[in-house]
């Protein structure tokens, strides 16, 4: 019987009072991809970070194709034939393609010589893996789909056997995740061992062979892909039973709400973000915005939150709001019925060392009931916050709390409560549950759809299109300032708003992965850097 | 009006001495900076490093005692500018701010305690100071028409740290844009989290940079105080270091552009000690005071972005902490 690549046994780890990692073992055999899932804070990245010599554990052994193996350093972990292509890339922007692969790998002291080298084994990957990349490319002039590859690359450049992927899929498109998908097949056909970080069950369903679950910093199962379901493996991250699928009607939109015309904004640089954008929101409808990160989404968010100027008209139930000046602010936009939960919570949402209750007042603070003449009334806004902390189900329910004490799914409860709660004519919501629980996300998503049928309009911005797909509508897609293309959700699929999110709109023509590529390269905003 | 007296060799000449410490400031924060470490503490290197240098080629008479002096003077300081950003992940500002102040109290208050002169060392005589060299041929070349000038007046006949400053500048381009090193070095002020996955040590590289940083700025203080002076006196940095971080940033962190930069502010400086050329050239007369602080506008205006858009490296100022 074979070695396995790669075995951990009873990996733990503390930080402070926080056991991130708890005896946790795993096998992966060699030419396997062996998926780990688990929620945001289940301990996935520490695990990897042990592995990759960032963190020391604090017990247990990590065993090589059979052989101890302690790994002190990244040194050591690329010396043991560790690769791992990080969430948030580690390359350098102004640096050339082939610069970034020889950087901590040079052959002598001399650049000439190695970037030669460089190129020819390059070329050699490129065949054999079918890993196409330009040498001469600067990072910050490609697309992220190419920096993941040269990311790749470098751990191949470095013989790396297992390469590890952290949440690959989350910048990429649908038609760049598949082309990942190949070259992690092809990988794997070559021998190589991949170990793939995601909280996304589709992808784990999609292309492991084998899975393991994380749960508070313990792993609660390892099964085999094919002998599991994404039902049984949402059950087992959460602990308890999950609805994956959102539950709602089909929506019965009244008047217009929000209507925006020719929203035109143009940033400190002199790049135009928002490039002449058209929508309207209905009463009763939740109108999804679709796009790869950085498309100008945020900018949307943030003219129609009150801190971003723009120009064009935006008109809410027939009348103008203001686009710059004095009543362009985020108080008179809450004023007249907006309500917005930002995409960044605990930069824009929250202020993460104030208690809860003084979140809560954020914003409203001026309100009637929070004040008695020219003090607030604390008591009155922190009976408030419990009693919109239990309705919120939020944990543990107690006032007081730093906003920092909470978790990601029970901070963005808080937000929800405080807007939601004001009874707005249209809420703005940005990535309500990204870095989420899965359990508080079906929370998330009722409460919504719930605001959706008292007949207010819902403006959701979400780069994640399960989402998109799942809670909205109606769907813009958003690429490079522009909205590309609207569909009713129930008449679409993730591979037409795919093209709608590279800027191809005649979605009916096939189209190769290099002509979405060069599209996604050519737009202004990298959206790697928005994450 | 006779605008060629503005360039007139001997105020050349004075442009390429007074050139030379703000080219090996400019040089060495070129190195600290383009490692992230931001460094306004250059001021305060080349003061401790003049100070040192001058103290030491007095006392035993050999120049190069104390330009050895000088630059393990400044040295120090950039270990403890090390010390505070990289080890303990202090401000960077903050550092080089209390190194300034220390190296401005601190060489007065031990020049007095050593020599009683007020603050300053005796005055540097023969091998205690950096003497003049005169190139081959150049008192044979001096009577062939303009060029026989200008080598023997303006190239040659200059300390032999005029022409280390000048080959530091293709020196220091190789290093950073040829060798590993320099890929390193630059990758480490750009994404400093690159390097480390990459398993090269950042501290260890910071440390290097702020090293040569150090060496640098002791031999641009050592050339104040032993070559263009003769010994050392209080403040006679006199805003150099901070002119030197200005024409880093009109070079864009580039070492030929930093050149050009120094000798833009060399040449400001060099006429200023001038007015006669210039009241030739303009035909009116410009106050002195007008004429010393040119050198100090332009800085302002470069730093107030007048010059285009200059990207420092983007780790720059941050401390670097390891998370994924």
């Amino acid at each position: 019987m074979t070695a396995p690549a790669i075995e951990l046994k009873g990996i733990s780890k503390a930080f402070g009072p926080v056991q991130a990692n708890k005896d946790i073992s795993i096998r992966v055999m060699p030419g396997t991809i062996h998926g780990i899932i688990g929620e945001n804070g289940a301990g996935k990245s520490t695990l990897m970070s042990i592995l990759y010599g960032f963190y020391k554990a604090d017990a247990g052994e990590v065993f090589i194709s059979g052989q101890k193996t302690e790994i002190p350093d990244s040194q050591a972990a690329i010396a043991a034939g560790i690769g791992m292509v990080f969430q948030h890339f580690k390359l350098v922007e102004n640096f050339t393609v082939l610069e970034n692969i020889i950087l901590g790998a040079e052959d002598g002291g001399l650049l000439k010589p190695s970037l030669s080298k460089a190129r020819k084994t390059l070329l050699e990957l490129e065949k054999e893996y079918d890993l196409k990349v330009d040498p001469d490319a600067v990072i910050e002039q490609i697309g992220v789909g190419m920096q993941q590859r040269v990311e790749i690359l470098k751990a191949l450049y470095r013989q790396a056997n297992i390469l590890t992927l952290d949440e690959p899929t989350g910048v990429l498109t649908p038609a760049e995740a598949d082309q990942l998908f190949r070259i992690l097949g092809r990988l794997k056909e070559e021998g190589k061992t991949i170990i793939l970080i995601t909280h996304k069950l589709r992808e784990i369903m999609d292309i492991t062979d084998t899975v393991s679950v994380m749960r508070r910093g313990e792993m609660t199962a390892t099964v085999k892909t094919a002998e599991t379901s994404p039902e049984e493996l949402a059950e087992l991250m959460v602990g308890r039973k999950v609805l994956l699928r959102v539950d709602k009607e089909p929506a019965t939109p009244g008047d217009v709400v929000l209507d925006v015309k020719n929203l035109k904004v143009v940033d400190d640089q002199g790049v135009e973000r928002l490039r002449g954008i058209d929508l309207q929101v209905r009463a009763g409808e939740i109108l999804g915005i679709a796009g790869v990160a950085g498309n100008g989404q945020s900018e949307l968010l943030e003219v129609l939150g009150g801190y971003e100027d723009a120009t064009g008209t935006v008109t809410l139930n027939g009348a103008p709001i203001d686009l710059t000046g004095k009543y362009s602010d985020g108080r008179s936009r809450r004023d007249r019925g907006i309500a917005h939960v930002p995409e960044d919570r605990q930069r824009e949402g929250l202020i993460m060392d104030f208690a809860a209750w003084e979140n809560t007042a954020f914003g409203y603070h001026r309100d009637a009931a929070y004040t008695s003449g020219l003090l607030s009334n604390n008591a009155a806004i922190k009976a408030d916050t419990a009693e919109k902390m239990e309705r919120f189900d939020v944990r543990p329910p107690h006032p007081h709390l730093a906003a920092k004490n909470f978790s990601g799914g029970n901070q963005q409860k808080i937000v929800l409560a405080r807007e939601i709660e004001r009874n707005p004519d249209l809420l703005l919501i940005g990535q309500p549950t990204r870095g989420v629980d899965i359990g508080a996300i079906e929370f998330i998503h009722q409460q919504i759809v719930a605001l959706r049928d008292q007949g207010k309009a819902i403006l959701l911005v979400s780069v994640e299109l399960e989402e998109i797909l799942g809670l909205a509508d109606r769907v813009a897609v958003m690429f490079d300032g522009q909205i590309m293309g609207e569909r009713l959700t129930t008449e679409t699929d993730e591979k037409e708003l795919g093209l709608l999110m590279a800027g191809i709109t005649d979605t009916d023509k096939p189209h190769t992965i290099a002509e979405i590529e060069a599209n996604l390269a050519q737009a202004h905003g990298n959206p790697h850097k928005e994450i | 009006m006779d605008f060629l007296a503005l360039f007139d060799l001997s105020v050349l000449d004075s442009t390429v001495r007074l050139t030379t410490p703000l080219l090996l400031a400019c040089l060495a924060g070129l190195f600290s900076e383009r490692a992230g470490i931001f460094d306004i503490g250059l001021e305060g290197k080349m003061l401790f490093a003049a100070f040192f240098s001058a103290a030491v080629a007095a006392m035993t008479g050999s120049v190069w005692l104390g330009l050895l002096a000088g630059i393990a003077a400044s040295m120090a300081l950039s270990g403890i500018h090390g010390l505070a950003s990289i080890t303990f992940r202090g401000n960077q500002l903050i550092s080089g701010v209390a190194i300034n102040f220390l190296a401005a109290g601190m060489t007065v208050l031990i020049a007095q305690d050593w020599f009683q002169q007020g603050g300053r060392t005796p005055s540097l005589i023969g091998g205690g100071r950096f003497e003049p060299i005169t190139l081959p041929f150049a008192n044979a070349l001096n009577g062939v028409p303009f060029f026989g000038p200008i080598y023997a007046e303006l190239i040659s006949g200059h300390s032999i740290l005029v022409y280390v400053s000048l080959l530091a500048v293709p020196g220091t381009w190789w290093l950073l844009f040829r060798t590993r090193f320099g890929l390193r070095l630059r990758a480490v002020g750009e994404n400093p989290a690159a390097v480390d996955t990459a398993g090269v040590s950042v501290m260890g590289l910071r440390f290097v940079a702020v090293g040569i940083c150090g060496i640098l700025c002791g031999i641009a203080g050592a050339y104040l105080a032993t070559g263009l002076q003769a010994g050392f006196v209080k403040d006679m940095t006199a805003g150099r270091g901070f002119i030197a971080l200005a024409a880093l940033i009109f070079a864009k962190w580039r070492p030929w552009h930093a050149l050009w930069a120094t000798l833009l502010f060399g040449y400001l400086q060099a006429i200023a000690l001038r007015p006669d050329i210039i009241e030739g050239a303009l035909g009116f007369r410009v106050q002195v005071q007008l004429l010393d602080a040119l050198p100090y506008i332009l800085t302002v205006v470069i730093l107030a972005g007048f010059v285009g858009k200059a990207i420092p490296p983007r780790a720059g100022g941050e401390p670097y902490v390891k998370e994924r």
